[in-house]
């Protein structure tokens, strides 16, 4: 599996895999710790109708409209669950999800009602993403890795999701302390003059950011199971944020390449001859990994005293 | 307009008519169950539960197509798929007490895990040689479309179960959802009525999987409900107001579904409980958005009024907003002068004012907590105890 065909068909995909995967784990970390972890689902939900209704206006399936469609429709959804909140006075999760269910209804129908002839856009694709697709066509073994002309060929979903990642450890880095501070204890970084709710809502942006990107190349699966699974593991195996950070890093990485060997592989193994959902399989083994980590993790039990978290 | 009235009343043949009324049944099940389930703010649970029938059906499609049947049997499809989402709530349910992960984390975790776990068996179903898998997609989004007469009765059977279990463990569940700690008290064992709980809306997701499928199924648990607490404060009503709203969503949303190609069940029925979510947070008396915004007016046009007449009472000229309200109630001429009435309103206001006062020296602060409000007259605030006390004092 180490030659051209590996570079061809498998390499982009393992690397978007694992990209899209790291571009979610880092602000789930936060999202996990303000006890947020719902809003990746939210934000999944709701991307569907923001892309259907992007085609709808612009008529094609190109990536920029899409992206902001779905990035608009996860802002809708923002405001129209602080309504229902504000108005309807309910508890946030039952709000979030009228809200979550209501505008992916809406998708679906908009989807089965456009109508869309051979446009690859469907609910199937949004859900299970379509990872195994984007391979590198015109590459000819490692060689091609410096070859410009190659290079160039590359699946477009690669460079925009180390943007993304890249984007994403970059705002952790900058942000790293009002972030630390805010979560852990809100009316002390309010004391601190730190603007908590500008932080807040930077890290909901953010994370739908991510969301969104993410989405486009792998599906919404791959985008739930990171936000949660990975931070939620690092979360059972270390009491320090930090280290918190780097493990989820690395389970999600872990998680991405695990999964996808397996679901291209694993099949072959068992003497069958398809391979099975990458995207799938990856959020089954960053399930099976957060399940290892509940039965043995270190720091898997509630502290005696609460939450003495090292800052 | 022909066709709908057909479907609504039940004339699209006799498939459909079982798929409508089961889609009513449980509809009606699941908005009463989920009341409970939004009241005790464990709603979401049941979205982990939904999205964990995945594996499930999967894994009874395969075993049954192994045993030579053609896989479709939506009674073996729901029994597979009750199994992995109590799997599922059980998963929940350990993680958030073992661990030290909070429910949501253990909500997102289980259900994105697995849901793709589910997601990897229906890729192995596709490739398959034998069953016929064409109808287990509709699992995902619901469809009544082209249901066999087994499924659509086994669908009304199971609402018909679902509404009847609902019925009786509503006392146990209203206990516990309105006051947890009082139940605990009264003997109720509150963990073991939660877990009834959520097998109870489990199970009812399941009977509704067919028809809005899983990844909307949290939908009819927690909009009905939603909606219904515009209407009401008081649980019991919003139990039932849930179900019927719930009922008429599923009925309504079915029948929709089936006068035209390209209209799915799953997003019918729960666009249709959106709309009257909608209809109820704009319009609905007492809590709705409407009513709550004339009543703040209403009393920011009686604070005025008041400061007005007290004005008029210690012959002060009363503010322009002021002026404005005393004109529209007739207590000022057009000409800015007190009319009669209007001079026997500022009396009688500044009476009552006096009385305020002494009724905040004698009376503990906490008895006029929430009716000091500024607009409210003494005697309609008290109790005839409370007021023939002030008045013995002043008299």
């Amino acid at each position: 599996m180490m030659g051209e065909d590996f570079v061809r068909f498998s390499l982009a995909p393992l690397l978007i895999g694992a990209l899209a995967a790291m571009a979610c784990a880092l602000p789930g970390n936060f999202l996990l710790l303000r006890r947020q972890a719902m809003i990746g689902d939210a934000i999944s939900h709701v991307v569907l109708p923001g892309i259907v209704v992007a085609f709808l206006l612009t008529g094609s399936v190109s990536t920029w409209p899409m992206l902001l469609g779905a990035l608009g429709a996860a802002a809708v959804s923002a405001v129209l669950i602080e309504l229902v909140r504000r108005i309807g006075r309910v508890e946030p999760g039952a709000a979030m999800g009228v809200v979550f269910t209501t505008l992916f209804a809406l998708g679906v129908l908009l989807l089965e009602r456009a109508s869309l002839g051979n446009v690859h856009l469907d609910v199937q694709h949004a859900l299970y993403g379509n990872l195994e697709s984007l391979i590198w066509l015109r590459s000819s073994g490692w060689a091609s890795l410096t070859d410009p002309k190659a290079l160039a060929t590359l699946p477009e979903e690669l460079p925009r999701m180390a943007a993304v990642a890249g984007l994403m450890g970059l705002l952790t880095l900058i942000f790293w302390r009002p972030l630390k501070i805010s979560t852990f204890d809100e009316g002390f970084a309010r004391s601190l003059g730190i603007p908590v709710r500008m932080v807040s809502f930077g890290l909901v942006l953010a994370a739908a950011a991510a969301c969104v990107a993410a989405f486009d190349a792998v599906g919404s699966i791959i985008v739930i199971a990171m936000l949660v699974c990975p931070p939620a593991t690092a979360r059972l195996m270390t009491d320090r944020l930090a280290t918190q950070v780097w493990l989820s890093l690395a389970f999600a990485v872990f998680a991405a390449v695990l999964g996808y060997v397996l679901a291209g592989y694993g099949p072959l193994w068992l003497g069958g001859e398809d391979s099975v959902s990458a995207a799938g399989m990856i959020a089954t083994v960053s399930g099976l990994t957060l399940g290892i980590a509940a039965l043995y993790g270190p720091h898997r039990r509630r502290d005696e005293a609460g939450e003495p978290q090292a800052l | 307009m022909e066709i709908l009235l057909q479907a609504l009343t039940l004339r699209l043949g006799h498939n459909a008519m079982l798929a409508t009324l089961g889609a009513g049944m449980f509809g009606l099940a699941a908005g009463a169950s989920g009341a409970f389930l939004v009241l005790r703010k464990r709603a979401l649970v049941s979205d982990a539960m939904a999205h964990a029938t995945l594996p499930g059906l999967a894994l009874a499609f395969l075993l049954m197509a192994a045993l030579g049947g053609e896989g479709r049997g939506l009674l073996g499809l729901m029994l597979g798929s009750a199994i992995s989402a109590a799997l599922g709530l059980l998963a929940v349910d350990w993680l958030t007490r073992r661990t030290r992960l909070t429910e949501d984390a253990a909500i997102g975790a289980v259900l994105a895990s697995f849901f793709g776990f589910g997601v990897v068996l229906m890729t192995v179903i596709q490739t398959l040689p034998f069953g016929r898998k064409a109808g287990l997609e509709s699992f995902l989004l619901g469809s009544t479309a082209g249901m066999l007469r087994a499924d659509a009765l086994t669908i009304l059977v199971g609402g018909l179960i679902a509404l009847g279990a609902t019925l009786l463990l509503r006392r146990p569940m209203t206990l516990v959802a309105f006051d947890p700690e009082y139940a605990a008290a009264s003997g109720v064992k509150v963990q073991r009525i939660d877990l009834a709980m959520m097998a109870l809306a489990g199970g009812i997701m399941v009977v509704g999987l067919k028809i809005v499928g899983l990844v909307l199924a949290v939908a009819m648990l927690i909009l009905p409900a939603a909606a219904a607490r515009f209407w009401t404060d008081r649980v019991g009503r919003v139990v039932w107001g849930a179900g019927l709203i719930g009922g008429v969503s599923g009925y309504l949303g079915t029948a929709l579904s089936a006068i035209a190609p390209r209209l799915p069940t799953g997003p019918m029925v729960v666009l249709t409980a959106a709309a009257i979510f909608l209809v109820s947070m704009i319009f609905a008396p007492g809590r709705g958005a409407l009513a709550l915004w004339s009543a703040r007016r209403g009393f920011g046009r009686r604070l005025k009024l008041r400061a007005g007449l007290l004005d008029l009472a210690q012959g002060r000229r009363p503010s322009a907003e002021a002026a404005r309200e005393l004109r529209r109630a007739g207590f000022l001429s057009a000409a800015g002068e007190a009319t009669d009435s209007g001079r026997a309103a500022a009396r009688e206001a500044a009476e009552d004012e006096s009385l305020w006062a002494r009724a905040r020296e004698i009376l503990p602060p906490e008895a006029l907590a929430g009716r000091d409000d500024g607009a409210t007259p003494l005697r309609a605030a008290l109790t005839p105890d409370e007021w023939s006390l002030v008045r013995g004092v002043s008299a």
